[in-house]
C-alpha cells in the first residue's frame, strides 16, 4: 500500500536549463541571441577596421549632387544637372515601367499558352509544351542578349530609310521600326496644353484616364439600376446605347476639345522625330521578361485547369454549356484560385528580373543607382544598400497584396 | 410443319458477318488527323497557322544550321569559305571548345581532372536521386565534395583529407553522445571537428601527405561552363542543410529564432540575385578581417548558396506544412522530444514531398549563375561576352555561341526537370 | 566540393590574417607574386590571348613592377575587373596595384582615398563616326544617338561637351567595348564615343577600318595611370618608380636589347649607372635589391618599346605617339631624375 505524495519539490539545477523543456527554449534563444549579437558585432567591427583603415566613411550626400550624366529614357523631368536622386527615381519609374508592361503580356501569353497546351489540337498542344520548355530551360539572361541582338542586327538602321531608294520603308507610312527602337504616331493635345512636348502629353493622358475612370463608375450605376429593375421586374431594360455612351462620349469631347492631333514621326537629322519612341533595350527586355515569364505562367495555368475536377466539365457539358462557356464560366473561376497566387510570385519575378536590364543598355534603377551613379562616385556600400531597399520595399508591397488577395479567395469551410 | 425447314429459306447465315474495314476517313491516320488537327473551324485555322509558323523557322534556319562551316581559325576566313551563302561559323566552337568550357587560364593540360570530377558527379549523385540503387554508394557521395575539390583545385590532399577527418569524427562523437543529448551531442561534435582541424596545423610542412598533392589551381582561373557547373552544384548542396535549417527555424515556437528565420528567408527573398552578386563584388569584402582577401568565387558562393537556401526553405516549409498534423501528434505521444521527432518523423516524409520543388529551385539557380558575367566573372556567358567575341579573329560573331550556350544550359535543365517530373509520379501515394 | 570549400577559405583566411599587417610591398614579397587589377579584355591595353596569356600596355607596366619587387615578370596574377569593381577590389586588398586605364580625376585622388603613382597614357575623349555620314565636326551631332562605355568618365565627359555646346544627343549605355562594337556597326547608334585610343583599338579589329573617322574633338583629358591604395607611401613609391624608371630608361636609351650590357658594369653615363643600379643605392632606399629596375626594364622593355609593341603604329591600333611622347620629343611624358 503506497500513498501518493506529492512528488519531491526539485530545486532548480544547472542542467535544466538544457534538459527541461521548461527552460530550454528560452536558454536557446538567449544562446542564439548572443551568438547573433557576436556575429554582427564581429561584421560590423570588420566594416568598421576596413573603413576607417581606407579613410572613407559611409555617408549619403552623394544623393544630392548633381549626377553628371544623361539618361535616355525617362519618365520625369531630368537632365544632367539634377541630382543623383532623382537619376535614382527615373530608374526606379524606368524599372517599374517595364515590369508593369511586361506582367501584362506575360499574362496574356501565359494564359494562352497554358490553354492551348491543354487543347485538342495535337500540333498546337505539342508546339505549346515545347515553348514552355525551350523558355523555361534557358537562362533569361541568354534570352534577353539574344532578343536584343536579333533586334539590333534584324531590324533596318534609321539610315536605311534615308534617300532617294531606301532599303526599308515605314510600317504603314507612319510607323517605323528601326534597331534604335520603334517610332509610332504620338497623340498631342494642341489646343489646351500649348507647347507639345512628353509633358503635356503625359498630363493629358491622366485626364483622359479620369474620365475614364469616370465612365466606369457611371456605367456601373446604370447597370446596377438595370439589375435592379430586373429583379423587380422581370425584364431587364436595353443598356448599350447608354453604356456606349457614358463611355465614349465624354473621351470623344475631352479629345476634340483640346485637340487631339497624332504625329507621325518624320526622318530628320540622324533619327527620326516626332511621334513616341519606344526605345529598342525597353522593347527587349518587355520581350524577353514576357516570354520568358509566360512560358513559367503557363505551366501555372496549366497545372490550375487541370487541378479543377474532370466532374466539373461533365456536369457543366451535361447542363448543355457549350465547350467555350464551360471554360470561361466554370473552370476557368475555379481554377483561378489555383492560379493567381503562383502568377503573384511569377509577376514579383519579372520586378526581380528587370535588373538584368543592365545588360542591354536600358535605364532601370539597378543601371542608374546601381551602375553609373555607382561607378562615378565609387559609394558602393551605399548604393547597393540603397538599391536593395528599393526592391525589398517592391517585394514586401506585393507579397503583401498576394496575402490580402489570399485570404480573401480562400475557400470558407465549416 | 417441319418442311419449314433450313432447305425452305432461300440462305441462312451460319456464321457472322467478319467485320468490315471502317470506311476510310474513320480509321487510321486520317481519322487521327481529322480528330487531332481539324476538329473544327477553329482549330483547323490554328493547325494552319502552326504549321506556318513551323515552316518559317524551319525555312530559316535549317540552311543556316546545315550549311555550317566546322573549320575555320577567324570568322573572316569562315566567310570566305561561305562565299556569301547562308551558314553558320561553327568553327568558333570548336577553335574556342576547351575555353567555353574550362575558362580560358585553367591549365589544358590538367583539363582531365574537372572532367574526372564531371563524370565522378554522376556516380555521387545516382545514388540520392534514384532510390533503388544499393545504400551502400551513399558512402561515395559523402566522399565526392573532398574529391572533387581536390582534383579541382589541386594542391596538398592533405587538407581535403584532414576536413573530411574532421567531419567523420565529429559524426562519431554525435552519435555516441546523441541518446544523452542532442544538443550536447552537437556542440561536442563539433568542438572534436575543430580540435582536429586545430591539431592538423601543427603536422610538419614536411609530412607525406602534404607531398601527396596535384597542381595547383586559383579559383580564379576557373572559367566557362565548368565554372557554372560548380556554381550550381556547390550551392545547392551547401544550401540544402542551410535550407532545412531555416525552415525548421521559421517553423519553431521559439519566437527569437522565428524571427531571425523571417527576416532572413523574406530579405532575400525580396532582392534580386543581381544585388547579392553586387554584394559579393563590391561590399563583401568589407565584412572580412582587414587583408584577409577571401577570392571572388568564395565569395560569389556565400551569396549565391544564402539566396537558394532562402528558397529551398520556403520549398520545405510548404513540405512540412503538407503533413497531416496528425504526424506531429503521434510523434509527441510517442515520446519523442523534438530532435527525434524531426528527424524521424517529420523531415523524412517532409523532404520526400518536397524533392520536385527542390529540383526546381536547383534547375533555376543553375540557370541563374549566369548572372556571375555581370561582376566580371568568366562563366560560359562570361567567356563568349568577354575574351571570345572581344578577340579579333572572332568579332561579330553572335548567334552561334549563345546558340550552343543555350543548348548546353537547356539540355541539362530539362534533363533534370524531367527526372523531376518522373519522381513526381513515382512519389505520388495518392492513387487517383 | 562544398564543405571544404569553406574549409580551405577559413584556412587561407586565417593565415593571410596573419601576414596582412605588414605593407603591402611585404605582402607581396611574402605572397611571391602580385595581384594586378587590370580590364576584362580591352585589344592593346590589357585582354588575354588565344592562349590565355594577358598582353597589353597595362599589362607590361604590371609585369614590370612585378619583376621589380620580385624579379619575375611573370609572378603577377591578373585580376579582370569591372568599371564597377575595380576601386572596391582595390580599397578591399583584392589587388595590390591597378592599371586599367583609369583616369585620373580629384575626387578618385582624394574621396576615394586611391593615389595615383602617375600617368602612363595620356588620352581624350574622341568620336567615331561613319565616313559615309559625312560628319565633320562633333559640334554637328546635334540628335545624334551616341554609344558609350559605361563605367568610366565618359559619361560625365559627354554630357558637358554636350551642354556646353546646347546640343542635344541621346545616349546608349554599353557594358563591354565588344557590345558596343556591335551596336555602331549595326546602325543602332550614329557615334561611337570613348577614349581616343580605345577607339583607335576598336576601329583596328573592322572589317574594314578606312570606312570609319574620328573626329577631330577631343572633349577630354583623360591621364591614364596606374594607382595604389592612399596611404601606403612605401607601395606607391615602389610603383612610381618603376613606371619612372620604365620612361627614364628610354629617355637615356636604355632598351631591352642592350641593357644586359649596360647593367653588367658602370658605364659612362651616371644617370644609367644610378638607373641600373650600378652606382648608388636606389634599390635599397626603395626597400628593393640593386637590379630592381634593370629587372623591370628587361621584362618588355622601355616604354617607348612596350609602347611599339602594343598600341604603336606598327600594331593594327596604330596609336602616334603624339602627347606620349618623351619631352625631349615634345610629348609630355616626363620622369623625375633618379639621383
Amino acid at each position: 500500500m503506497t500513498i501518493m505524495t506529492d512528488p519531491p519539490k526539485e530545486s532548480f539545477r544547472l542542467s535544466m536549463l538544457l534538459n527541461d523543456s521548461r527552460y530550454r527554449s528560452l536558454t536557446l534563444q538567449v544562446i542564439a541571441a548572443i551568438l547573433l549579437a557576436l556575429v554582427i558585432f564581429y561584421l560590423a567591427n570588420n566594416v568598421a577596421t576596413n573603413l576607417a583603415a581606407l579613410g572613407v566613411s559611409i555617408s549619403f550626400d552623394f544623393l544630392g549632387a548633381p549626377a553628371g550624366y544623361d539618361i535616355n529614357q525617362r519618365l520625369i523631368e531630368y537632365t544632367s544637372q539634377s541630382s543623383n536622386l532623382q537619376a535614382a527615381f527615373v530608374g526606379i519609374l524606368n524599372t517599374m515601367l517595364v515590369a508593369v508592361l511586361a506582367c501584362i503580356t506575360a499574362t496574356i501569353l501565359g494564359v494562352f499558352a497554358g490553354v492551348l497546351r491543354l487543347s485538342n489540337n495535337w500540333l498546337v498542344s505539342k508546339l505549346m509544351s515545347i515553348y514552355v520548355e525551350i523558355f523555361r530551360n534557358i537562362p533569361l539572361l541568354i534570352w534577353i542578349l539574344v532578343i536584343y541582338g536579333v533586334m539590333t542586327v534584324v531590324l533596318p538602321a534609321p539610315n536605311a530609310f534615308r534617300g532617294d531608294d531606301p532599303s526599308a520603308s515605314m510600317f504603314m507610312g507612319i510607323s517605323a521600326f528601326t534597331n534604335r527602337g520603334v517610332y509610332i504616331p504620338g497623340p498631342e493635345f494642341s489646343r489646351i496644353f500649348g507647347e507639345t512636348g512628353i509633358l503635356s502629353a503625359g498630363i493629358g493622358w491622366l485626364v483622359a484616364i479620369a474620365i475614364l475612370v469616370g465612365s466606369f463608375f457611371g456605367a456601373r450605376i446604370v447597370n446596377k439600376r438595370a439589375t435592379r429593375i430586373q429583379e423587380a421586374t422581370g425584364v431587364r431594360p436595353a443598356t448599350l446605347a447608354t453604356n456606349l455612351a457614358i463611355w465614349f462620349l465624354p473621351l470623344i469631347a475631352f479629345f476634340i476639345i483640346t485637340g487631339l492631333t497624332f504625329v507621325v514621326p518624320v526622318l530628320k537629322g540622324f533619327n527620326f522625330g516626332g511621334g513616341i519612341k519606344i526605345g529598342a533595350p525597353l522593347i527587349a527586355m518587355w520581350l524577353a521578361l514576357s516570354v520568358y515569364t509566360g512560358a513559367f505562367i503557363a505551366e501555372n495555368v496549366r497545372a490550375g485547369i487541370q487541378a479543377v475536377s474532370k466532374g466539373q466539365t461533365e456536369a457543366a457539358g451535361a447542363l448543355g454549356i457549350r465547350p467555350g462557356r464551360i471554360m470561361s464560366l466554370i473552370i476557368l473561376p475555379q481554377a483561378l484560385r489555383v492560379i493567381i497566387p503562383p502568377m503573384i510570385s511569377n509577376f514579383l519575378n519579372i520586378t526581380k528580373n528587370s535588373s538584368l536590364a543592365i545588360l542591354v543598355g536600358y535605364a532601370d534603377v539597378t543601371a542608374t543607382l546601381g551602375g553609373i551613379t555607382l561607378n562615378q562616385t565609387g559609394r558602393a556600400i551605399e548604393c547597393v544598400v540603397l538599391l536593395m531597399l528599393f526592391y525589398l520595399i517592391i517585394s514586401l508591397t506585393i507579397s503583401g497584396v498576394a496575402n490580402v488577395y489570399n485570404n480573401s479567395t480562400k475557400l470558407k469551410e465549416r | 410443319m417441319s418442311d419449314t425447314s433450313a432447305s425452305a429459306v432461300a440462305f441462312v447465315r451460319t456464321e457472322s458477318v467478319p467485320a468490315s474495314a471502317p470506311p476510310s476517313n474513320a480509321a487510321g491516320p486520317v481519322k487521327w488527323v481529322k480528330d487531332n488537327l481539324f476538329a473544327g473551324v477553329g482549330n483547323s485555322i490554328l493547325t494552319v497557322l502552326a504549321i506556318l509558323a513551323i515552316y518559317m523557322v524551319l525555312s530559316k534556319s535549317m540552311p543556316w544550321i546545315l550549311n555550317g562551316v566546322w573549320d575555320a581559325p577567324s570568322l573572316s576566313a569562315c566567310r570566305e569559305i561561305l562565299n556569301g551563302e547562308t551558314g553558320a561559323c561553327f568553327a568558333v566552337l570548336s577553335e574556342r571548345w576547351n575555353q567555353l568550357l574550362f575558362g580560358f587560364k585553367y591549365p589544358a593540360e590538367l583539363y582531365w581532372r574537372p572532367a574526372t570530377a564531371f563524370v565522378l558527379l554522376f556516380v555521387a549523385a545516382a545514388p540520392v536521386l534514384f532510390f533503388d540503387l544499393p545504400r551502400k554508394l551513399l558512402i561515395f557521395t559523402g566522399l565526392y565534395p573532398f574529391l572533387a575539390f581536390w582534383l579541382i583545385w589541386g594542391g596538398p590532399i592533405f587538407y581535403p583529407l584532414i576536413a573530411l577527418i574532421g567531419l567523420i569524427v565529429a559524426y562519431k562523437v554525435f552519435v555516441a553522445f546523441e541518446k544523452n543529448n542532442f544538443t550536447m551531442a552537437l556542440g561536442l561534435g563539433a568542438l572534436s571537428a575543430i580540435v582536429i582541424w586545430y591539431l592538423s596545423g601543427f603536422v610538419g610542412e614536411n609530412s607525406a601527405l602534404l607531398a601527396l598533392s596535384l597542381e595547383a589551381v586559383p579559383s580564379r582561373d576557373l572559367g566557362g561552363f565548368m565554372l557554372n557547373m560548380m556554381l550550381g552544384v556547390t550551392c545547392v548542396s551547401l544550401s540544402l542543410p542551410l535550407g532545412i535549417a531555416l525552415a525548421l527555424g521559421r517553423q519553431s515556437s521559439m519566437p527569437f529564432i522565428r524571427y531571425i528565420c523571417v527576416i532572413f528567408i523574406e530579405f532575400i527573398r525580396g532582392v534580386p540575385l543581381i544585388t547579392l552578386l553586387f554584394v559579393a563584388s563590391v561590399m563583401l569584402s568589407y565584412f572580412f578581417p582587414p587583408g584577409s582577401g577571401v577570392d571572388l568565387f568564395i565569395r560569389v558562393v556565400i551569396m549565391i548558396t544564402m539566396f537558394s537556401s532562402a528558397y529551398i526553405a520556403e520549398v520545405i516549409r510548404g513540405g512540412l506544412a503538407a503533413l497531416p498534423k496528425g504526424q506531429y501528434e503521434a510523434a509527441d505521444s510517442l515520446g519523442l522530444d523534438y530532435p527525434q521527432a524531426m528527424r524521424l518523423i517529420i523531415l523524412p516524409q517532409a523532404l520526400k514531398i518536397s524533392i520536385p520543388g527542390i529540383v526546381n529551385v536547383a534547375v533555376g539557380l543553375f540557370k541563374d549563375t549566369t548572372l556571375v558575367s555581370v561582376i566580371s566573372m568568366f562563366d560560359m556567358i562570361g567567356m563568349i561576352r568577354g575574351p571570345i567575341v572581344a578577340s579579333t579573329d572572332w568579332n561579330g560573331i553572335y548567334w552561334e555561341l549563345f546558340g550552343f550556350a543555350a543548348l548546353l544550359f537547356f539540355v541539362v535543365c530539362y534533363g533534370i526537370s524531367q527526372y523531376s517530373q518522373w519522381l513526381e509520379r513515382r512519389l505520388a501515394t495518392d492513387h487517383r | 566540393m562544398n564543405k571544404s570549400v569553406f574549409f580551405g577559405a577559413m584556412t587561407v583566411a586565417s593565415l593571410a590574417a596573419g601576414a596582412a599587417a605588414a605593407g603591402t610591398l611585404e605582402d607581396v614579397q611574402a605572397r611571391g607574386k602580385l595581384n594586378c587589377g587590370v580590364t576584362t579584355g580591352l585589344v592593346g591595353f590589357a585582354a588575354p590571348d588565344a592562349n590565355g596569356e594577358w598582353q597589353g600596355f597595362d599589362v607590361a607596366v604590371c609585369r614590370a613592377v612585378a619583376a621589380a619587387v620580385l624579379g619575375d615578370g611573370n609572378a603577377v596574377e591578373f585580376v579582370p575587373t569591372t568599371g564597377k569593381t575595380r576601386f572596391t577590389a582595390l580599397a578591399s586588398g583584392e589587388i595590390d596595384m591597378l592599371a586599367r586605364n583609369t583616369t585620373w580625376t580629384l575626387s578618385r585622388d582624394v574621396d576615394l582615398k586611391f593615389d595615383f603613382v602617375g600617368v602612363n597614357y595620356y588620352d581624350g575623349q574622341g568620336f567615331m563616326i561613319p565616313k559615309e555620314m559625312g560628319v565633320a565636326s562633333a559640334k554637328d551631332l546635334d540628335g545624334a544617338t551616341v554609344c558609350i562605355q559605361t563605367g568610366t568618365t565618359t559619361e560625365l565627359n559627354l554630357a558637358d561637351f554636350f551642354r556646353a555646346n546646347n546640343i542635344s544627343y541621346e545616349p546608349v549605355p554599353i557594358e563591354t567595348n565588344a557590345e558596343g562594337q556591335q551596336q555602331y556597326l549595326a546602325g543602332a547608334c550614329d557615334v561611337y564615343t570613348t577614349d581616343a585610343s580605345g577607339l583607335a583599338a576598336t576601329r583596328a579589329t573592322f572589317e574594314s577600318p578606312a570606312e570609319h573617322v574620328l573626329l577631330p574633338e577631343i572633349v577630354s583629358k583623360e591621364p591614364l595611370g596606374p594607382l595604389v591604395r592612399h596611404g601606403d607611401n612605401e607601395w606607391g613609391d615602389v610603383v612610381r618608380w618603376t613606371l619612372n624608371a620604365l620612361i627614364t630608361a628610354e629617355e637615356l636609351g636604355v632598351t631591352s636589347a642592350n641593357i644586359a650590357e649596360m647593367s653588367a658594369s658602370a658605364g659612362g653615363s651616371p644617370e644609367i649607372n644610378r638607373l641600373l643600379g650600378t652606382e648608388g643605392t636606389l634599390g635599397e632606399m626603395l626597400g628593393l635589391s640593386a637590379s630592381w629596375s634593370k629587372d623591370a626594364i628587361a621584362v618588355s622593355g622601355n616604354y617607348g618599346e612596350i609602347f611599339a609593341k602594343n598600341i604603336g603604329e606598327e600594331t593594327p591600333i596604330g596609336l602616334a605617339r603624339g602627347l606620349n611622347a618623351q619631352w625631349t620629343d615634345g610629348g609630355l611624358i616626363y620622369s623625375p631624375p633618379f639621383r
